[in-house]
Formats: structure tokens, sequence, C-alpha cells
């Protein structure tokens, strides 16, 4: 348990290969490959009607494939009912028996083992603590709050020891606050179990909280499968930074390029170089770029005493405060669409106005090149 | 002026304290007084009579109208009505579980298999109540009888030589025409119990580890008792005091506790005989449903044990 692997030195422990699900004349899947690695909390993230909830159905058994190959620890899946595969689900609606106990609940997979009547109980219990729900297995099922059926769903898959737990927008019924907490709470149990957990969501922040890798998918394939950060920082293309969080998008143009760096001329910012590892796009001569920043990679120049390596004036147009932070709309001039940068509310910092003057810092470092 | 106002309002206010009906309960009863009445004169009034002469006694001509329990002594004691309502419940027993068991496919298929025109195969369901009850149990004497169309088409095949008699004016036929008769009235509870299954609760069944058979066990017929008990009270409890379809195709073997009922109201002229046998049907019914329903709050509660 403690020797959790890390995700590079880790084998695979689900190993999909060109996965493609028809229904009918529509693609649901086309085309996925993916290596999931042991002991990762691997996240499928799309929105909507993407495939990602076929996928994980195909993962667990639920779903057949019309064509390519899943294999679960080296063994092909193909033929395999899911009552046979060493994956187990909690169901986005929690599927708990309305007619057992919390405890008959929990027990339910390990009552083929046919253990001695208190070492099931033990184990029962055991898992009803893991997730937090100790004394709670006398209980009705149905007289649980949503919260707590999402836990005694986790602990009855969990007592299974599978290979790989697969959970399906486990939280998307659950309050902003509790979700947030299972979010965290989620993180810590996977990494004291080392199992590995495959999340289907379509909330992009809880991807980014929860997950070591998440595969970004669309219209049933996989736009982009890399860590969160690297997924943050440098999205494959416009779709991908548009979905993960907020990207400002610049038209600009390549005007060359040298060695590790890429020059560009963005209509709104001016000429700038920026180093090769920052562009997602194949750079061949002289051609149009898009060019991405996030809000919190520009700044507001409050006053003349802060500095930024480069600066553009523009005109503020929408501010909207949420507290800690205020999200600023500038008009640049030369830019088409105003663009949004966040600044955190520190003390003594006022919030601007809509139509005041803003000095806009900016760097070279803020800019992804995209396709 | 507003003095006034305000010292009726409370005054208005105080006075019904404890309204007994409020708007809406008394609308809601000038709504069903109407059906309330009818099932009232109907169903509790001849009941009640039922009831008193029960405890009186018939003098050929005349009754006796001193109370009491003799007619019930005999009714309990005498050998003959004895085992009447002992077949009577075992027929309907009998119809029961071919009744439920045999609807269960066919709500099953309907709610797990077919995905197309589920209310087309409900209305075909219904279909057989389209003729009158009693020609079906004709229909019943002409395909089991002697010469009758099963007979006939065995011997053609070559099965058999000789006709089978064991199929019509016995018991056999009772439940035969009984549990075809009340086949709809099973499958559309269970049918609609297992329609009410939540489908991911199999697959997480299947994901813990059950297979088919299993999994079936363990949920799919606990979260439809409901619907099976629905079914065997409404096929048990009518068929109990069922007299059309033990008279036409149930021969002197099939006769069943309300055949005596309507004898001793009609040729026998003892109507507080009759009476008695029929409360005692009636009493033994509700004690059996009673301890079904408890069975199924027990299924439905979820508190396991």
């Amino acid at each position: 348990m403690s020797d959790i692997p890390t995700a590079a030195d880790a084998r695979t422990i689900i190993d999909a290969r060109n996965v493609t699900k028809h229904y009918g004349d529509v693609k649901a899947l086309d085309g996925i490959s993916a290596e999931i690695r042991e002991g990762e909390f691997f996240s499928l993230l799309g929105p909507s009607g993407c495939g990602k909830t076929t996928l994980l159905r195909m993962i667990a058994g639920f779903d057949e494939l019309t064509s390519g190959t899943i294999a679960i620890n080296g063994e092909p899946m193909a033929g395999v009912p899911a009552n046979l595969r060493p994956t187990n689900m909690v169901f986005q609606s929690y599927a708990i028996f309305p007619h057992l106990t919390v405890a008959e609940n929990v027990a339910y997979g390990l009552r083929r083992k046919k253990l001695p009547k208190e070492e099931l109980q033990r184990e029962v219990e055991a898992a009803l603590e893991m997730v937090d729900l100790g004394g709670y297995g006398p209980r009705a099922s149905h007289a649980m709050s949503g919260g707590q059926r999402q836990r005694v769903a986790l602990a009855r898959a969990l007592i299974m020891r599978p290979k790989v737990l697969l959970l399906d927008e486990p939280l998307s019924a659950l309050d902003k606050k509790l979700r947030e907490q299972m979010q965290v709470e989620l993180r810590r149990l996977q990494r004291a179990v080392g199992i590995t957990f495959i999340l289907v969501t379509h909330d992009q922040e809880e991807a980014l909280i929860m997950s070591d890798r998440i595969a970004v998918m669309f219209d049933g394939r996989i736009s982009q499968l890399a860590t969160p950060q690297e997924l943050y920082r440098l999205p494959a293309n416009r779709r991908v930074a548009s979905f993960i969080g907020v990207m400002n998008f610049l038209d600009g143009t390549v005007i060359g390029e040298d060695g590790d760096a890429v020059h560009l001329d963005i209509a709104a910012l001016g000429k700038v170089s920026v180093p090769k590892s920052q562009c997602k796009s194949r750079i061949d001569g002289t051609a149009p770029a898009h060019v991405g920043i996030r809000p919190e990679m520009l700044t507001i120049l409050f006053d003349e005493t802060e500095q930024a390596e480069r600066e553009v004036t523009g005109t503020i147009s929408d501010v909207v405060y949420y507290g800690d932070m205020t999200y600023y709309d500038v008009q640049l001039p030369g830019a088409e669409k105003p663009i949004t940068i966040s600044m955190r509310n520190t003390a003594g910092r006022a919030v601007l106005e809509i139509g005041a003057t803003a000095r806009v810092g900016w760097g070279s470092e803020s800019i992804v090149v995209l396709d | 002026m507003t003095m006034v106002a305000s010292s009726t309002s409370v005054a208005s206010t105080a006075k019904p304290q404890k309204p007994r009906l409020n708007k809406d309960g008394a609308s809601g009863l000038t709504l069903i007084s109407p059906p309330l009445l009818y099932a009232l004169l109907m169903l509790a009034a001849p009941l009640l009579m039922v009831i008193t002469f029960s405890f009186w006694t018939q003098n050929y001509l005349d009754i006796d109208r001193t109370l009491t329990l003799k007619n019930y002594a005999e009714a309990w004691t005498d050998p003959l009505y004895r085992l009447l309502m002992l077949r009577s419940l075992a027929i309907s027993g009998v119809v029961t579980v071919v009744t439920v068991l045999l609807a269960f496919p066919i709500a099953y298929y309907l709610s797990f298999r077919v995905t197309k025109h589920k209310a087309l195969w409900i209305f075909l369901i219904t279909i057989p109540f389209w003729t009158s009850y009693l020609l079906r149990v004709f229909l019943w004497k002409v395909i089991l009888g002697y010469n009758g169309v099963f007979n006939s088409g065995l011997k053609m095949l070559g099965l058999i030589t000789e006709p089978l008699t064991f199929i019509l004016y016995n018991a056999n036929a009772v439940v035969i025409a009984l549990a075809h008769a009340w086949a709809p009235f099973a499958i559309l509870p269970i049918f609609i119990s297992l329609e009410k299954i939540d489908r991911s609760l199999l697959e997480a069944a299947e994901d813990l580890g059950d297979g088919p058979v299993r999994r079936f066990f363990r949920v799919t017929l606990p979260l439809a008792m409901p619907g099976v008990i629905a079914a065997t009270l409404i096929v048990f409890i009518p068929t109990v005091g069922d007299f059309v379809t033990p008279k036409l195709v149930g021969g002197n073997d099939g006769l069943m506790i309300a055949n005596m009922i309507q004898v001793q109201f009609g040729k026998a002229n003892n109507a507080p005989l009759g009476a008695a046998l029929a409360i005692s049907a009636m009493l033994i019914v509700a004690l059996i449903s009673f301890v079904f329903i408890w069975l199924n709050r027990r299924f439905t509660t979820g508190d396991g044990k």
C-alpha cells in the first residue's frame, strides 16, 4: 500500500485499442486508443454525448464494442461478461438496492465468496468506516441521503477490491459544497487504497482537481490525453482550450522562426517571440496562427510602480466580481473581441469600473500557439 | 370602520375554531359522495344483511330471528362444508400459483425484452376480455371435452388412443379455465412492478459478480414482489368465491364452496346457513389476504429483517 506506483513507471492496467462503437449510423466512439496505468486516477472528460460513458460501460462490460479491443490487466475482455471482470462501478444513480439494508448492500458482492459470518461483518464495517459511514450498517438504504448513498455505493464497490474502480459521474447529483468535499475525499481515498480509478465527468474543474491524467473527449474521439497541468497550460487545440477553463483567443501571424522560438505578430499585442515548447501547432513558414492566453496570465497594472515584460492599453468593457477574484473584459485596440483578465482581489486593491482605461501587462510566457 | 372590520374578522376567524373540514376536504367529500353512497347501499348494506342472516335460523317457510351461532357451528363442523371450503382454497391456491407462474414470464418478457410497441402488446393481452366469460368457459368445454379439440388433436397425432378424461368435469378443468381467465389481471401488476425496477440496479448486481440467474433471485424477483403479491391477491380473492366455472366445467369433484352457498340460498332454502358459509369464506380469505399484505410490506420496506 505504501509503494503507490508513480505515473511514469506504472504498468498498463487497461489497454484500449481502436475502440469503436456504432449505434446504427451514429458513431458513439470512433477509434479510441488509450493506455490507463495501474494506480492512477484517470478521468474521461467531455461534454454530454462525447462517448465517455459508453467507453466506461465497455470497460465494465455493459456495452459491446463494434470493433477494437479492450484488455484489462493484460487479458483481452472480448466476450467476458461484466460479472467476471475485475472492475467495479459506482453508478451515476448509485444503484443502491432499495430492498436491502446498508450493510447488505455493501456485502452484496462478497456473499458469493462464502466468508464466515464474522469475517463478512468485519469486512463490511471496515468498508463503511473507510467511507465515514461506520455504524450505519443496519439502516434501511432508502433512509440515506444522496451523499450517504454515494458513499454506500463506493464502499460496495471497494469491498470487492477491484483492479479498476469505474465512477460514472458520481458527484453530479450532489450539491456544490458536498461535491467539492467529495472530490477531495475521493482523491484521498484513491491514494490510500492504490486502486486505479476511472472517472467519467463533464466537469472540467472536477477532472483537474482529482486526476493524475485526463482524456478530453469530443465526438467519440480523444482530443488530448495529458496531465491536468499540461492540459491546462498547453491544450492541444482550441476546442480543448475552451472546454478547460477560460481561454482568450487572439489572431496572429507567424512571421518566422529560429532555433527554439517562433516569431509572431499578434494583432492586439504586437510582435513577440514564443518558445517552441509553447506551440501546439506545427509551424511551417509564414501562416496565420491562433494564440491563446489564460485570464490569469494577463495582469492589470494598477499604478505606475507595477511593471510587466510587455504592456498594452485597453478599455474595460465589463467587470464581474466574484469576491476573491474579479474578471475584467478589456477591449484592446486591434482585437476583435474583448479579452478576459482575472485579478485576485488583494488587500487595498480597488475594483476598476467599466469604461476605465487599463494597462494590461503580459509576456511571452503567457502565450500558447494553437491549431 | 376599521375597528368594526377588524373585530368582525377576528370573530369570524375565531368562530370555527376547529373546522371539521377545510374547504378542500368538503369539496372532496362532495365529489366522492355519489359513489360513496352507491358503495354503502350496494356493498355495505347487503353485507350487513348477510351478516345478520347468518345469526338467524330458517324454520321451513319463516325465519327465527333469535340470534344463534348454530349456523356457524354447522358450517365449520359438517364434513361436506369443510371439504368444499378446503377444496375451494386448494383450487384457488393452485389457480393462483399457476396464473402467477405463467404471468411472470409474460410480464418479464414485456418489460425487459419488448422495446417497441409495448402498448400494443398490453392491448393484445386484453383481447380475451372482448368475449363474455361464459362464452370462454364454454369454449374450454369444446377444447377439453371427450371429443374436443384437444383430445381429437392428440388422437390424430397418434399420441393417445382413448380420449383423456381427467381434463374436463373435474378440478383440473376449473384450474385451466380460471388460470386462463385471470392471466391478464396477474400480468399487469407484475409488469408494472418490473417496469419500476431501475435498470442500473440490475447492472449493479451484475457488476458485483452475479450471473443472470443469481441476479434474478437477488434483485429482480424481490423488487417485483409487490407486483407478484398484488397479482396473487387479485387472482386468489375472487376465484375462491367463483361458482360459474366449477358449475360449468367442474363436474362433481370440482364443485366449490360458492356452489354450496348458492344451493343454500336457492334449492335448500336455508339462507342463514348460506350466509354463515359466505361469511366464513370471507373471513378465511381476508385472513389469508392479510398474511400476503404483511409479506408485501416486509418486501417493500427495505429493512431486510
